[in-house]
């Protein structure tokens, strides 16, 4: 193997690394707050379309954006309310917002554009470029580092700088902060919380929305960045990779990084490659794509250390003394 | 001290649906004291109190801090006020430090280190003044009881508290733990702190506090001078009548050893060792009791004698050992092998609350003969027969088919009783009999615990109630930190010797660890 | 004391649950430019008032029998099985090794082959995250999501590298022998007259999955493992002082919920398809969830909501066919289900409950 294509296979890592982090990261808030939510999937579903639908009618990528942000931010609502207010099964409220995300994108898009639940395609306006960083061209010939920097670190959407950039940002935020302080602390005693008289409905309300919003950048960036348009079902279940990457990550943002590119360069090395021949035996591209899946398995039966969940997580508070 | 009080109640009331658990209740605390609040279990203490935290909005009624009517819809509010509160199941973040956990919901701004260096320089200050040490930067998990609690109180200084409501604060503590936390609050009320203290147990206001409240069924039945008033007549106003303290019953004739207990010993998931070597036999006829302070393996004990706790060391049955470890450790075993069971806890071991009462009749049994055949119950049967037992045990409602959470905590009490005691079983494993029961059925539990001693059974009692061990056991046996620390006939000891051995002390010396 | 009757809590909050699923469905398809009761009454046609149409609809109502059935035996040992979709996956590889290896005479036989080779299957599949739940407390609705789509990728690899015939392109087992085929609706009910279930899948297995429900009601209210698997679900501290494993338990009502899921496989897989294809399961297992809900985790409750969604099924495909409203009408309407009866259901149990107070009050 070349370094080019080394270089391909590490660049579209990062590519597809991006929607896993946000995701994982969004699924970080809201279950450090003790609220468990397997609707990710369905959340970065909604607002790939919407972001999508509205920079198709806008021609301006921003704008799609914020609609992805506040249609996912939507289906955050639903999912606060039914397991935050109405003390509902969390876990089945994850389901739920799962199908209807599925059912309304498709629903919609058929009614809006009349091309079998798809969009049109975005033009260039509609949809996040590439940003070249500073000496990418003056260094691109360097040997080595030239090429490194100019294609693997430069050249990305600016939503894949956001999506690293929150990786401290949601580290400070956690460790070093007051907000960070309450929302741990209501993953793991929201009755501690109470006492002390902090609201544990808003709390936790906060940190679904923050969820939403990192889902509804995930989202935007499928259908706006890493591809041009809308199609059914596009997320194909990144929501679930990052739910088992943060798993894997055992809820921390610097191991969130790490898993999410982890789990980006299986899905790169897996597109990149069909099935790879390692001279005795060949595998197949289908254990590629379950060597996520399979690793958090083997992560969460504690076989390669334990992955312990926030200790109130899942459960509705109920005031008790 | 001046005349107005720190906490005045003006007629509160609280009814939950058509349970009136707080019912016209005033009273004054005097700033610089320590007030009492005495009462049963369900007397309505607890539901008072968190009122008095924004729990719960009272139905009627006024609160007054020093002097000014105050509204509290919530904690924060209470926070307000100057009202802290430790309660009886400490409300710590077990993953956080101390100092995260004194500074959580009383942050300075925005930013977490300026208030940790500032909480840093208060606890020490704290620590100082109160005897209130503790590792500022330890883990909650790493903590022990007493510590923790500890903790409770300087969450509550650091908000700069000046009623502190304490309930039941003893429950979880060793005598020397409760011992300190006494001087703490002296210390506190030196300082011109009020102090709330809410127990059930008469020794501790006797102790400590200037003045008492007597509470029953939701009322406040008395308010008197601490130094007035004396245990028994305290007594007679939390049950409303002379406390039976005297079951009747006819001397033991123990017979020959039943249950034979050597060397049993048991390590929790936490490497701790709960169970450090106990030996004890019971014989036929016979009550033995078990004596102490909660948590110091009495749980454990009954655990592994009921089959759902490992152990090491040798448990014989009427001669023949039984299996520690092995297949044969479960709780079905254990039946088979004539050993029944009235757990701790009622709500979460001995009953399946959803469950009709007849489903709960045969819980445990319920592979046995008796209960189907093959793979199928035979639920017409079970239910004649549970019919037949809640009416010998007068359990009321006598409706088999309502389910066990619709049922008062006595008449549970005496579903697991006719389950476990119609089993005719060799050995009676019986915890807390009594716990949230009320008098009525205490009486009817007791005697018919007293009537299988007197058919030849062997009954090992365990209760944190040192009257309840008096009254029903023929001999007595004092657990602590997993040993037992010695063994007494009841008539031959007292409350105050039994007293220094659930404390870790024999012949007077405390023993080294603790 | 209960805050209303136990009737209201079976029949009515799941019914007002329905109820606003189907406002909601009914806006939804104001918003998107169609008539709700044009909708209504064309689902009605296409699904019921025809014996073909019928035929389609209990076709579907099967899969969600097993499925909901599967999703509810968990629900009893207060597990949530998210894996029916790929025990079902499974199952139907079951399904068609058993149909493609084995030289069966008749097709009874080759059924009840099937069957067991379905359910074991199945099991096999719920198999590992149960043992990892009853073992190393990793929680079993993660792992049954992976193992969704570990299956899927097995699947696939079976399809793709194993199973397909030579030549073939798509990734598809060859069709079954003749002797495997199952008898449909169309062959057991027409006579020579009278073709009735015309061309429509509905067959023989509809009965299987009538008898399963008989066996789960038996199994949950009448054995004594049921006993002890709703003990379990209801409180672990009390099953372990009853004698009753955890470990055991949580295992044998995982096998079980795995093998009806599984068991779906023979009607789609032997029953229509008569081979098997990649999408055999087509969210069959996700709909369980919404049965069992629905259903209140009863056998009756559940066959009543499977018979509900296979109407909703055919009756949404019509609407595909002869309107602007796509098959997709159908997950929203799933998705509003789910919500409304699982996750919800406290916004409705709530009002009623002090409905019902207050009528008490006043008759008392």
């Amino acid at each position: 193997m070349d370094l080019a294509t080394i270089l391909q296979v590490l660049d579209s890592t990062i590519r597809l690394s991006t929607p896993l982090l946000l995701a994982c990261l969004a699924g970080l808030f809201s279950e450090r707050a003790g609220v468990f939510d397997i609707g990710l999937e369905g959340k970065m579903l909604f607002a790939a379309f919407f972001s999508a639908a509205v920079a198709a009618f806008t021609g301006n990528a921003w704008l799609g954006l914020v609609a992805g942000i506040g249609a996912s931010l939507a289906l955050s609502a639903i999912h606060g309310l039914a397991s935050i207010t109405f003390r509902g099964n969390q876990l089945i409220s994850g389901v739920a917002l799962n199908f209807l995300a599925s059912g309304l994108t498709v629903l919609i898009a058929q009614t809006w554009f009349k091309q079998g639940g798809k969009t049109p395609t975005l033009e260039d306006g509609a949809r996040f470029g590439e940003i070249t960083l500073p000496f990418a061209e003056t260094l691109s010939g360097v040997p080595v580092i030239g090429p490194i920097y100019a294609e693997l670190i430069s050249g990305h959407a600016i939503l894949v700088y956001v999506a690293l950039a929150c990786v401290p940002l949601t580290w400070w935020v956690l460790y070093r902060t007051r907000f960070g302080l309450r929302l741990r602390a209501v993953g793991e005693a929201p009755d501690a919380v109470d006492t002390a008289g902090v609201s544990v409905v808003r709390l936790r309300f906060t940190a679904v929305a923050i969820c939403g919003i990192l889902c509804g950048i995930a989202g935007a960036y499928l259908a706006t960045s890493l591809q041009p348009f809308f199609s059914k079902e596009m997320t194909a279940g990144r929501g679930f990779i990052a739910l088992a990457a943060l798993i894997f990550a055992k809820w921390r943002p610097w191991y969130a990084l790490m898993t999410c590119l982890l789990f980006g360069l299986l899905q790169a090395v897996a597109l990149r490659f069909q099935n790879i021949d390692l001279g005795a035996f060949t595998v197949p591209v289908q254990v590629m794509d379950a060597l996520p899946y399979i690793l958090t398995v083997v992560i969460l039966a504690g076989f390669v250390g334990k992955a312990i969940p926030p200790r109130a997580g899942g459960e509705p508070y109920v005031k008790e003394r | 001290m001046t005349d107005t009080p720190a906490i005045e109640l003006k007629g509160i009331s609280k009814a939950f649906g058509p349970v009136q658990a707080n019912k016209d209740i005033s009273i004054r605390v005097m700033p610089g004291t320590i007030h009492g609040i005495i009462g049963e279990n369900g007397a309505g203490k607890s539901t008072l109190m968190s009122i008095l935290y924004g729990f719960y909005k009272a139905d009627d009624g006024e609160i007054w801090i020093h002097g000014r009517k105050t509204e509290i819809p919530d904690s924060q509010a209470a926070i307000s006020a100057g009202i802290g509160m430790v309660f009886q199941h400490f409300k710590l973040v077990q993953n956080f430090s101390v100092l995260e956990n004194v500074i959580l919901g009383a942050e300075d701004g925005g930013l977490l280190q300026p208030s940790l260096s500032k909480a840093r320089g208060v606890l020490k200050h704290l620590a100082e003044e109160y005897e209130l040490q503790v590792d500022p930067e330890a883990l909650i998990e790493e903590l022990s009881v007493g510590h923790q609690q500890r903790v409770e109180i300087l969450k509550a200084l650091y908000r700069e508290a000046d009623i502190l409501i304490l309930d039941e604060p003893t429950g979880v503590l060793t005598p020397a733990e409760a011992d300190h936390l006494f001087r703490i609050l002296e210390g506190l009320r030196e300082q011109g702190k009020t102090i709330i203290l809410i127990t059930h147990k008469l020794r501790e206001i006797m102790e400590i506090t200037d003045t008492v409240s007597v509470m029953r069924r939701g009322q406040m039945t008395a308010t008197v001078k601490t130094a007035e008033t004396n245990p028994e007549q305290l007594a007679e106003l939390m049950v409303g009548r002379k406390v039976l303290l005297q079951v009747d019953k006819v001397p033991a004739t123990p017979g020959k050893p039943i249950l034979e207990i050597e060397n049993l010993r048991h390590v929790d998931d936490q490497g701790v060792e709960r169970l450090k070597g106990i030996s004890l036999d019971i014989r036929a006829g016979e009550i033995v009791g078990i004596a102490g302070v909660s948590g110091n393996g009495q749980t454990e004990l009954l655990q592994v004698l009921g089959g759902y706790c490992h152990a090491t060391g040798d448990i014989r049955v009427n001669g023949t050992p039984i299996d520690l470890t092995g297949k044969e450790s479960d709780g079905r075993s254990r039946r088979a092998r004539g050993i029944a069971h009235v757990p701790e806890d009622r709500h979460h071991e001995g009953l399946i609350l959803p469950y009709t009462a007849w489903e709960n009749t045969v819980f445990g049994y319920h592979r046995d003969a008796q209960s189907g055949s093959g793979f199928l119950m035979d639920n017409a049967a079970i239910k004649a027969e549970a019919a037949a037992k809640m009416e010998r045990f007068d359990v009321r409602p006598p409706n088999p088919n309502l389910a066990a959470k619709n049922f008062s905590g006595g008449n549970q009490q005496k579903i697991v009783l006719a389950r476990e005691i119609e089993q005719n079983p060799d050995v009676l494993l019986i915890g807390q009999p009594t716990r949230g029961v009320d008098i009525g059925a205490i009486e009817f539990i007791h005697q018919q615990i007293v009537a299988l001693r007197d058919a030849g059974k062997a009954i090992l009692l365990v209760s944190v109630e040192l009257d309840e061990i008096f009254s029903l056991s023929d001999r007595i046996a004092v657990m602590f930190d997993g040993q037992i620390m010695g063994e007494r006939l009841p008539s031959e000891t007292d409350q105050t010797e039994l007293g220094l051995l659930m404390a870790g002390m024999t012949n007077g010396q405390e023993k080294a660890h603790g | 004391m209960d805050k209303m009757p136990a009737w209201a809590d079976a029949v009515l909050v799941p019914l007002i649950s329905i109820l606003l699923a189907a406002i909601l469905s009914a806006l939804v398809i104001l918003a998107i430019g169609e008539s709700p009761t044009e909708a209504l009454w064309l689902m009605i046609d296409g699904a019921l008032m025809r014996s073909s149409g019928w035929g389609y609809t209990l076709y579907y109502a099967t899969n969600f029998i097993f499925t909901g059935l599967a999703v509810s035996v968990a629900f009893h040992a207060r597990m949530f099985n998210i894996g029916g979709e790929g025990q079902a996956m499974i199952g139907g590889l079951g399904v068609a090794l058993a149909c493609l290896f084995i030289p069966w005479p008749h097709w009874s036989l080759a059924l009840l082959g099937a069957t067991g080779a379905a359910a074991l299957f199945g099991a096999a599949w719920a198999w590992l995250p149960a043992y990892l739940q009853a073992k190393r407390g990793s929680h079993i609705v993660i792992t049954t999501i992976m193992f969704n789509f570990i299956a899927a990728a097995v699947l696939n690899y079976m399809l793709v590298n194993v199973l397909r015939p030579k030549g073939a392109m798509d990734p598809a087992t060859a069709k079954f022998p003749e002797a495997t085929h199952l008898p449909t609706f169309q062959d057991m009910f027409s006579t020579a007259e009278n073709v009735i279930f015309r061309g429509s899948p509905a067959n023989i297995t509809f009965f299987i999955a009538l008898l399963a429900c008989v066996a789960v009601w038996v199994l949950i209210w009448r054995t004594r493992l049921g006993y002890e698997i709703r003990a379990f679900g209801h409180s672990e501290t009390g099953a372990l002082y009853a004698g009753i494993s955890p470990v055991k338990i949580t295992v044998v009502a995982m096998l079980i919920s795995g093998g009806l899921a599984g068991l779906m496989a023979l009607n789609t897989t032997m029953g229509e398809a008569e081979r098997l294809v990649l999408n055999a399961t087509e969210g069959a297992g996700f709909i369980g969830i919404a049965v069992a809900l629905m259903g209140r985790s009863h056998p009756v409750g559940v066959l009543l909501a499977a018979l509900l969604f296979g109407f909703l099924y055919q009756g949404g495909a019509e609407l595909a066919l002869w309107t602007n409203i796509p098959r997709e009408l159908i997950t929203v309407i799933q998705a509003l289900v789910i919500l409304f009866t699982g996750a919800l259901d406290n916004m409705v149990r709530k009002p009623l409950e002090s409905i019902f107070l207050s009528l008490r009050s006043k008759g008392a």
